[in-house]
């Protein structure tokens, strides 16, 4: 299996870094000029297109490095592959922790490699911050203070469907479709959650799919002989497109919702087909790049400035590279709150201390904020609608 | 009804595609008695290169074409230079690199192509065929495809010398080699029809799956299930298995035991026919003399 690792700086730099003593030296992984972080990234097997996230975040740190870094230290980031095979995330964050002594985690990417090496790391006390995935059992500081999410937390993003749901249609019965794991189920339960008992029967059909079976037509099947007039769709990319084209071809004229995981026009709806996917209806927190509205929006132009520098035109258009160029920016007002005190306790303690900070490809209005019970650094969503080009956002910001 | 006959369709559909695929596998167990775990990654492969050729420009049926002769070609050389070597190992050998073809396969699409889907161009586009409303067109072309390739597989192997002389060489390579049969080029000639075969499946597949470098994993597993339900060493048997489980498939899960088991009803397949009846339902039964 193919083995990445990124350094962003030289070999000569590091010998230098550890000759410098300090009295903070105490912290593994920090010196007076350096600070070493590590990650897992699939950048093989099933879970690959997510290797982008991790390339982009590389290629970040290399933009702050070339600026003189952090509070004078270069950030050093070493990202590992495993496979999205949760054994393997085991065997590199063991790695990262014991033989490359690493100052903590950042951005470990996927909810079954996560849930691998949460119990680890809050034993060993090495935060785990901003975890790739919206599962919410990432967001839970009372049993696991040294574990923090990033994403809008599935559960959140089903809650407002729901109220979407209850306030255009309140007699409707909704078909869902969704994958057989944490992912799927956490947006049922959010779903449930949010209709509450009054109205759990509005779910009229629920059909899982694994993501070893060839594809979703028979579920689709099943779900529009169901009489659902409300079709919600919880599947990854691929799955996703073929739900969106089978409902079409079937003519089932039902009011479909689409969860932000794959909302990307490139990669699901252009395969689905555009003209099928019009009307899908999404929560959205970034801006699209392909949207031609924010042509002359500043943190757009410094996006594909930043682009043009270190990444591609293709990652560019990438909804996941988009994502990876906030979470890293966020790790970096982390960073600076935390001044010269780069102690593990410390960092946890700035990471729940966000105030209101505002990212370049977050929609206009929304902050992140962090506290030491609030482990959510986005809660804020807006939804839109497909037209068969773009996403047109409609109504206000809304939390879950 | 409607909803029946729908999945119906849709089971027919996908279980054309099965059925070319199973098809591929007889291939290769008709001549060595051995399942190829690669012939899946070596289809997606094979789908990617003419995906390629189309996004150059070329019209479908040529790189239609192209795409199953360099596939026919790619097999043999496969044969030839990776699984050769490892024709007097033990069976374990054999598998363990056919796991490994399969894996570098996998690896190299997705290092080439990346692994996002692409939508993959269909010759079957348009209106439905013959008012058939329960299929788009791509799917009845998909099951029209599937029974001309067993069409061709049938004549080959009944009316051509070629084919005699590889049924030969599978059944008794001692005899076939005294009245002058190259059987090592029989087996290699095997692999070759077997990639190309598998081509095809690819890319009847990739329309209704999509292609990425994962799509025939499934597949993989149900063709599988329908060479081991017809007879594996069966052309007709395993592709008639390959419709039977695409349409148990989706039968079963829509009304007997609900989607979350649907998969494994190919495995539940698999391990019923190998329990009551090993050589499947129209397979030669094998008796060796101990």
């Amino acid at each position: 299996m193919l083995t990445r690792r990124s350094f962003l700086q030289s070999s000569a730099a590091a010998a230098f870094a550890a000759s410098a003593g300090s009295a903070r030296a105490e912290t593994p992984g920090v010196t007076d000029t350096e600070i070493k972080i590590g990650q897992t990234m699939p950048y093989s097997g099933p879970a690959s297109a997510y290797g982008v996230i991790g390339r982009t975040e590389t290629a970040y740190f290399k933009m702050i490095n070339e600026q003189g870094g952090v509070n004078g230290r270069k950030i050093n980031l070493i990202s590992l592959d495993d496979g999205y095979s949760p054994p393997k995330t085991v065997e590199q964050v063991r790695r990262l922790v014991e033989e490359e002594k690493v100052a903590f985690l950042f951005q470990t990417l996927g909810t079954p490699p996560n849930a691998a090496i949460r119990q680890y790391l809050n034993d060993n006390k090495v935060p785990q911050l901003f975890v790739a995935t919206g599962a919410s059992m990432f967001s839970d500081p009372q049993h696991f203070p040294w574990t923090m999410g990033y994403n809008p937390n599935y559960q959140t993003e089903a809650h407002i469907y729901a109220k979407h749901i209850l306030a255009t249609k309140p007699d409707a019965k909704i078909g869902v479709l969704y994958q057989n794991d944490s992912f799927g189920k956490d947006y049922l339960i959010g779903m449930k959650d949010a209709l509450g008992a009054e109205h759990a029967g509005m779910i009229v059909k629920e059909a899982s799919y694994e993501t070893s079976e060839p594809t979703v037509d028979s579920q689709v099947v099943t779900l529009q002989g169901s009489g659902a007039d409300v079709f919600l769709i919880v599947a990854t990319p691929k799955f996703a497109a073929q739900a969106i084209r089978k409902s079409f071809d079937l003519g089932w004229n039902a009011v479909r919702y689409v969860t932000i995981v794959s909302a990307s026009i490139a990669t699901v709806l252009k395969p689905a087909g555009l003209e099928k996917s019009k009307g899908l209806i999404t929560a959205t927190f970034g801006k699209d790049p392909t949207d031609p509205r924010w042509k002359d929006d500043g943190g757009m132009k410094e996006w594909a400035a930043f682009c043009a520098k270190y990444l591609s035109p293709t990652e560019f258009i990438d909804y996941n590279a988009g994502y990876a160029y906030g979470a890293a920016g966020t790790m970096i007002q982390v960073l600076k709150q935390s001044g010269n005190d780069l102690s593990r306790d410390n960092v946890m303690k700035q990471a729940a201390n966000l105030k209101d900070l505002e990212l370049p490809l977050l929609l206009p209005g929304m902050r992140i904020n962090t506290s030491p019970t609030n482990y959510s650094p986005i809660r804020q969503m807006q939804l839109s609608t497909f037209d068969g080009e773009s996403w047109q956002l409609f109504g206000e910001l809304l939390m879950g | 009804m409607n909803e029946f006959l729908h999945q119906l369709a849709s089971g027919l559909a996908l279980g054309g595609v099965y059925a070319i695929m199973a098809l591929a596998l007889v291939m290769i167990y008709q001549a060595t008695q051995l399942v190829n775990f690669a012939q899946g990654e070596m289809a997606m492969f094979s789908t990617y290169f003419a995906w390629k050729l189309m996004d150059s420009g070329w019209p479908y049926w040529r790189a239609f074409a192209a795409t199953a002769l360099i596939s026919f070609v790619g097999g043999i050389v496969i044969e030839r230079l990776v699984v050769r070597p490892f024709a007097k190992a033990p069976v374990l050998a054999s598998v363990i690199v056919f796991i490994g073809l399969a894996l570098i396969f996998n690896a190299l699409a997705g290092w080439l192509y990346g692994y996002s889907v692409t939508s993959f161009d269909t010759p079957f586009s348009g209106r439905p065929w013959l008012g058939n409303v329960y299929m788009s067109a791509h799917e009845s072309g998909a099951v029209a495809v599937s029974l001309c390739v067993l069409a061709l597989v049938y004549a080959f192997f009944r009316f051509t010398p070629l084919g005699l002389a590889m049924r030969a060489a599978a059944q008794n390579p001692v005899s076939s080699r005294l009245v002058g049969i190259r059987v090592g080029w029989m087996l290699a000639m095997g692999w070759g029809l077997a990639a190309a075969i598998g081509s095809i499946a690819g890319m009847m597949a990739a329309p209704i799956v999509y292609l990425d470098p994962n799509m025939m994993a499934g597949i993989l597993i149900y063709a599988f299930a329908g060479a081991v339900l017809g007879g594996i060493d069966n052309p007709f048997g395993a592709a008639f298995g390959g419709f039977a489980v695409g349409v148990l498939e989706n039968l079963v899960g829509a009304y007997v035991v609900g989607a979350e088991v649907k998969l494994s009803v190919a495995l539940a397949i698999i391990v019923a026919v190998l329990v009551w009846r090993p050589s499947g339902l129209f397979g030669r039964r094998l008796v060796a003399r101990v």
